[in-house]
């Protein structure tokens, strides 16, 4: 298993992105010319550009394989890209340590997964309220707007229309789709500037996950947070501000090794 | 702190498996403390055996075999001393006062001492202290009478007035028996912890009485036998001692009253501190008492492998567990530390477990230990070097924990935020 993905060699070309004259508004998310392989690997990932801008949902299609999951990776900060920039919140990724990115995903970032989200052993409460637990500032922004972490928690799960004597159960005692509205709520507390969900519906049934989703774009909208919605069910598509399919986006995913 | 919270939930969750290593660590642990414990009550009492006793004066041969069969009724003296030897040092001017003792008798395997009154006066044991009867009193001049010591009463459930034959020589199973001339028991001594409990103390005119009609090792056949009545009329001053024990007026004296009486002219004699002997005997046993404690580190080190395989083998399942942790802002070091705070508080629980056996068990053992081995452990908090023991012990389950502290804190590197299997 490598370990070096962290390290590689990369800050070659560096000036390539530069630009002078930025909009007024800067996008959530802006990568540009973005590459990256695992250690020993052909490239998985090249994207000449790709942005998110703020408060805005997207959905991103793309089959199990193709790097999605990579790519969130990369956004989140975990992993680092041998070319290119992925700019958040106006910091370039690439130029932080990995400290750094560490604590900007913390902050600002939420997520939530196909499934198995939780911590099966911890309350649905403090699920909801780990966020808060690694960042200072997700749980003073909780506090601000709530009063306090656990009114944040409950307010979230109330609107997730999770009944407040859920929340001392053990999560792992909860059904997918219950487990599904905890993690929404975990990767809203504290207005996170962003949202990324991966899935998260493939293991609900078609009604709920419906319901699902229009829970969690209320929940975003009330926030303020940009959605990246990553799926390979197409149908849900129009639900969103806009579309994207990552294999149009990566040029690598269109050029097979052939 | 919330890592320790997140690790004792995690734990909780595989509360089985957790239990388990706890309880081999406490076993260790319980195991270590209790052979540290024997081993100091053993050495403090083989240490306090006798006291006050400045010279230990025997025929000459090896300071530890005289401290063996003068002290611990261990053994055989390789010669007698003349009983004018022992006068002349008795009235020694820097001698405050001596002890006869003479040896080679026994009853039903236990030893019986030949001595004089001064030795329920003068000898002591332990922190100076001195004998005491627990019922009846110390023989007087009448030569059959016996003294029993604290354990041979009790063993062989002997009482005040009961009459007594010893046998000739100390094997247990004896052949030749003093059944001509029986002793009544007269006094019984308090329980001291040492060999006195395992000694029958009788005069030395009853010593001499018992050998009166013995010519060259056999006892005299048909009219050449003496028998009680006839022995209590003779004259039973013994001509010939084992050894005797003196105490000084200063202590300064010791050194040159012992190179007086090891060349004393009269005889060979050897004159041993019987504290310098009891070093040097402790030092013999001693490396059977380190190997013990040697082996209870190793198991300790056992139990800590146990834990270390525990947590490594559940490293893998956990990688979710991680991934997750991530995701909601766990940094590298958090899932470390999340690791090492989990190895702790298995440790720690395992030390406190551990504790509590060893008390549970001084609790049950304490009173068998005494009556069967004259072994007291006191029921006492964990002294300094055995604090220093666990704290050695935590501190090792800490650096254990290093070890998939460091696989983790790789393994969140490479997996990020997905689980690749």
């Amino acid at each position: 298993m490598g370990i070096h993905g962290q390290d590689g060699t990369h800050s070659a070309s560096a000036n390539h992105g530069s630009r002078n004259n930025r909009p007024m508004t800067q996008p959530l998310i802006e990568l540009t010319d973005l590459g990256f392989a695992w250690p020993g690997q052909a490239e998985l990932l090249d994207i000449p550009s790709f942005t998110l801008e703020r408060g805005e949902s997207l959905f991103l299609k793309g089959p199990s394989g193709s790097g999605k999951t990579t790519l969130l990776g990369l956004l989140g900060g975990v992993q680092k890209a041998q070319r290119g920039h992925i700019r958040l919140l106006d910091e370039d990724l690439g130029q932080l340590s990995a400290g750094a990115r560490d604590r900007l995903r913390a902050d600002h970032t939420g997520y939530i997964f196909q499934q198995f989200n939780l911590l099966p052993f911890l309350s649905v409460r403090e699920n909801v309220e780990l966020p808060c637990r690694f960042s200072r500032q997700r749980a003073e922004r909780a506090r601000q707007r709530h009063g306090s972490i656990d009114a944040a928690a409950a307010g979230l799960l109330d609107h997730l229309g999770l009944r407040a004597e859920w929340l001392e159960r053990r999560a792992g005692a909860l059904s997918i789709g219950q487990q599904q509205r905890v993690a929404a709520a975990r990767a809203l507390i504290g207005q996170p500037e962003l949202v990324i969900a991966d899935e998260p519906t493939s293991a609900l049934d078609a009604d709920s996950r419906e319901a699902f989703l229009q829970l969690l774009f209320a929940e975003c909208r009330a926030a303020g947070a940009s959605l990246l919605f990553v799926s390979h069910d197409q149908s849900l598509a129009p639900l969103f501000d806009r579309s994207l399919a990552l294999g149009d986006l990566n040029r690598a995913a269109r050029a097979p090794e052939a | 702190m919330y890592l320790l919270r997140l690790a004792l939930a995690s734990l909780n969750n595989r509360r089985f498996t957790a239990l388990l290593t706890i309880f081999a660590i406490a076993l260790s642990v319980c195991l270590l403390l209790a052979v540290e414990r024997v081993r100091n009550e053993t050495r403090a009492s083989f240490a306090s055996t006798i006291s006050g006793t400045d010279l230990v004066v025997g025929a000459r041969s090896g300071s530890v075999n005289l401290l063996l069969y003068s002290v611990f009724r261990i053994g055989n003296a390789t010669n007698n001393i003349r009983w004018d030897s022992y006068r002349h040092f008795a009235e020694h001017p820097q001698v405050s006062w001596a002890i006869p003792i003479s040896l080679g008798d026994s009853h039903r395997g236990y030893r019986v001492m030949g001595t004089s009154a001064a030795y329920f006066e003068h000898y002591r044991y332990g922190r100076k202290q001195p004998l005491q009867l627990a019922e009846g009193r110390a023989f007087a001049s009448a030569p059959f009478e016996v003294v029993l010591g604290a354990e041979v009463a009790r063993a062989l459930a002997y009482r005040l007035g009961d009459e007594i034959v010893l046998a000739h020589g100390v094997a247990r199973v004896s052949l030749v028996q003093h059944d001509d001339k029986p002793f009544r028991v007269v006094g019984v001594l308090q329980r001291t912890g040492t060999p006195v409990d395992r000694t029958l103390h009788i005069s030395l005119a009853g010593m001499e009485a018992l050998h009166i009609d013995w010519h060259s090792g056999m006892p005299a056949r048909g009219a050449a036998r003496i028998d009680a009545e006839q022995a209590r009329q003779m004259n039973l001053q013994p001509e010939q001692i084992t050894a005797f024990l003196l105490g000084l007026n200063s202590k300064v004296a010791t050194f040159s009253l012992q190179r007086e009486i090891n060349q004393y002219r009269g005889e060979p004699l050897l004159a041993i501190l019987p504290g310098v002997a009891l070093q040097e005997l402790w030092s013999l046993m001693g490396t059977a008492e380190k190997a013990l404690f040697v082996v209870s580190l190793f198991v300790v080190l056992t139990g800590l492998i146990g834990m270390l395989t525990a947590i490594l083998t559940s490293l893998n399942e956990r990688r979710r567990e991680m991934a997750i942790l991530r995701s909601v802002g766990a940094r590298p070091w958090h899932i470390a530390g999340l690791l090492l705070a989990e190895a702790f508080s298995l440790a720690l629980a395992g030390v406190l477990f551990g504790l509590l056996l060893l008390y549970a068990a001084i609790a049950i053992a304490q009173v068998p230990l005494q009556a069967q081995y004259g072994l007291y452990l006191p029921l006492a908090w964990p002294s300094l070097y055995e604090g220093s023991l666990l704290a050695g012990i935590l501190l090792a389950g800490l650096l254990i924990g290093g070890v998939p502290a460091w696989r983790a804190y790789r393994q969140s590197l490479a997996d990020g935020l997905s689980i690749r299997l």
